[in-house]
């Protein structure tokens, strides 16, 4: 119950819930509603960037659990995205699997292998993990460039388009695609840190020793946490296979890897909706930026040749400037915002 | 005295009062060249608080690890007793089957989920009775759900007995020392300890803090009849609450018995008149 002087819960259930006052359940309608006309009011090319949001979003939501709620660093996101799309593209092209048993089973590939590259997490920390899990994605690397009878010694795999997409609806198709899906995968990720599972990853994350003291297995929580992790960037890579129609090795470099560690750095690190947040703003900024290029770049013409330079170190300068504002990320900005609005007229 | 009743038992052992709890024998622990516990071994008998004294560096944070796994001594082992007359061998399991048995603990120098709030450390404090699959939690069905309800119930009793109502949202590493301490004892607590081990909880504090955790130590033994082993430097807190003392020095223990023999033992009063002197 929300009164003027605050939330009244009447019962542990009650508490429990994601949203308790109208002004929560009133921001989520309006988000339901955004998310639902949106494809009717952007172009192609706005809803193939949106598209991609919602896969990003679930790979950013999947690292956030390893590295923002779990504490261990992992440079390998790029690796792990490709098992999803590898294994899931194999299934469907390959071994005839229907595409959603394929992406159940990349979804359960892509976490046996987290796991497994997160064997070194239970005896190393902090940079010395980093530099482990970078050996992960150059081995995962290595595996889906030089092993030729992944890909029929193509070096990339195409995946069909699905029977009932039309050429011109295609990102609209997508669309309605995608974000059940990506909702769903969210919403799991709010539930696990809701239940005892995902705090013994917090309580791992914050005091290790202090964990194993009140009877968490460290060993297992950390594997389960990269597997869980895996789980959902294994779903993210699987669904861009099928949405970009080819799989091959470059989409999955390292590059990718600390795009998706800036992503949650940005966005906040252990917040799921700072996930969400940083995948958005790391998507969206650069379009914007070569939207904005263009326009630019047509009434100034001397910039237009060093327009590619001038946006990346803008992208850089936009995230270092998010940073600088607020280190722990979007997440707290927004959190912010809203407690200016509740209160206001009234500053405390 | 508390003015409402308490549903949940704080104490899950189910060793008869009197009877030994915890069996400590001829531990020796050794880190390099230095010996941090040389031969040392006592009982802790069930139902009392039993102090462990002595100087700094004595080893006394070296043996409560050892009770409680996080450290192996070469030599010795610390057995714990359960009421049907088995016993666990604690020196040979990993911490967290330890905890598992009951043995709960607070840290010398604070250890907790500092991002957490209050009510998330103590629902950790909860974790050893909590069981549920991953799937179950990522649906928020199921035990998942169910056991965050049903256990809240113990956690708010705790959050009541250490008064700690006005802080139950708030993230533990924003608080004051003394609040963070107390949280420390009650997420010890939850867990339904069959023996506490308490790490210094009033070190640091000023006198008032002081009396108020003292004050909770002995509700805590007196309600719950939990067996509390307390590592405290402030004497006079140490000759008031505790049932039976046991001194270290360097590494070895020197004297053993109730708070008076102690307090006149020959060798105990050389090792503080030693460590002053210094
Ligand atoms: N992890 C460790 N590695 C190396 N030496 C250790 C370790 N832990 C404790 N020691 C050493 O063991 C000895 C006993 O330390 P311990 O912390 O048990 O003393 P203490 O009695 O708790 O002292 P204090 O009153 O200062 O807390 C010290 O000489 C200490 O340096
Ligand atoms: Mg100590």
């Amino acid at each position: 119950m929300a009164t003027a002087t605050g939330i009244h819960h009447r019962t542990y259930r009650a508490e429990l819930r994601l949203r308790h006052t109208k002004a929560e359940w009133a921001r989520l309608a309006i988000i339901v509603v955004l998310l639902l006309v949106v494809p009717y009011l952007l172009n192609t090319y706005w809803l193939g960037i949106a598209n991609s949001i919602l896969i990003a979003v679930i790979g950013a939501v999947g690292l956030n659990i390893l590295v923002g709620f779990t504490g261990q660093i992992s440079l390998g996101q790029g690796g792990f995205l490709a098992v999803g799309a590898y294994t899931s593209a194999i299934a469907s092209t390959r071994l005839g699997l229907p595409v959603p048993v394929a992406v159940i089973v990349a979804v359960f590939v892509t976490a046996g292998i987290g796991a497994l590259f997160g064997l070194p997490a239970l005896r190393l920390k902090g940079l010395y993990l980093a530099i482990a899990t970078l050996a992960s994605q150059e081995i995962i690397m290595f595996v889906v460039r030089r092993w030729g009878f992944l890909t029929e010694d193509k070096g990339y795999i195409e995946v069909p388009r699905f029977g009932f997409i039309e050429r011109e609806t295609f990102e609209i198709q997508w669309y309605w695609i995608l974000l059940p899906i990506t909702f769903l995968a969210v919403l799991m990720a709010r539930n696990v840190f809701r239940s005892s599972l995902g705090r013994s990853f917090m309580a791992v994350r914050d005091q290790d020793i202090a964990a194993e003291a009140i009877g968490v297995n460290i060993t297992r929580a950390k594997v389960t946490a990269f597997a869980l992790s895996s789980g959902f960037v294994g779903l993210s890579g699987a669904l861009s296979a099928y949405y970009t129609e080819t799989v091959t090795w470059e989409r999955f470099t390292l590059d990718v890897s600390v795009l998706y560690l800036a992503m949650i750095i940005v966005g906040g690190l252990g917040s799921i909706a700072g996930s969400v947040y940083g995948a958005i703003f790391m998507m969206l900024l650069p379009a914007l930026l070569t939207e904005l290029g263009d326009q630019v770049g047509d009434s100034i013409p001397f910039l237009s040749d060093q327009l590619p330079a001038i946006k990346n170190a803008l992208f850089g300068a936009a995230i270092i400037t998010f940073l600088l504002i607020e280190p722990r990320g979007l997440d707290r900005i927004w959190t912010r915002v809203k407690d200016y609005v509740r209160f206001w007229p009234f500053r405390y | 005295m508390l003015g409402r009743a308490y549903v949940h038992a704080l104490n899950s052992s189910t060793v008869p009062e009197g009877q030994p709890a915890l069996e400590i024998s001829n531990i020796e622990l050794r880190f390099g060249g230095v010996v941090a516990l040389h031969d040392v071994g006592f009982t802790v008998t069930q139902g009392h608080i039993h102090a462990v004294i002595g100087p700094n560096g004595a080893g006394k944070s070296s043996l409560l690890n050892c009770v409680s796994g996080l450290y192996h001594p070469q030599v010795g082992k610390a057995i714990l007793h359960t009421g049907d007359g088995g016993h666990h061998e604690l020196t040979k399991l990993p911490p967290h089957r330890i905890a598992r048995l009951g043995v709960a603990r607070s840290f010398q120098n604070i250890e907790l989920f500092s991002h957490l709030t209050v009510l998330e450390n103590l629902m950790l404090g909860r974790h050893t009775h909590m069981k549920h699959g991953v799937l179950q939690s990522l649906l928020w069905f199921g035990p998942a759900q169910n056991q965050e309800i049903s256990h809240r119930g113990i956690v708010e009793e705790v959050i009541d007995l250490l008064s700690l109502q006005a802080f139950r949202h708030k993230p533990v590493g924003s608080l004051a020392y003394g609040i963070q301490k107390r949280v420390e004892l009650g997420r010890a607590l939850v867990l339904q300890p069959s023996l506490l081990l308490l790490d210094e909880p009033m070190a640091g504090m000023n006198a008032e803090e002081k009396e108020d955790m003292a004050r909770y130590v002995l509700d805590v033994h007196e309600l719950a009849g939990v067996t509390v082993i307390l590592i405290e430097h402030d004497m006079a807190v140490v000759m008031d609450i505790s049932d039976r003392v046991s001194v270290l020095d360097f590494g070895r223990l020197i004297a053993d018995g109730t708070p008076a023999e102690v307090k006149t033992n020959p060798a105990v009063v050389e090792a503080y008149l030693g460590a002053e002197e210094h």
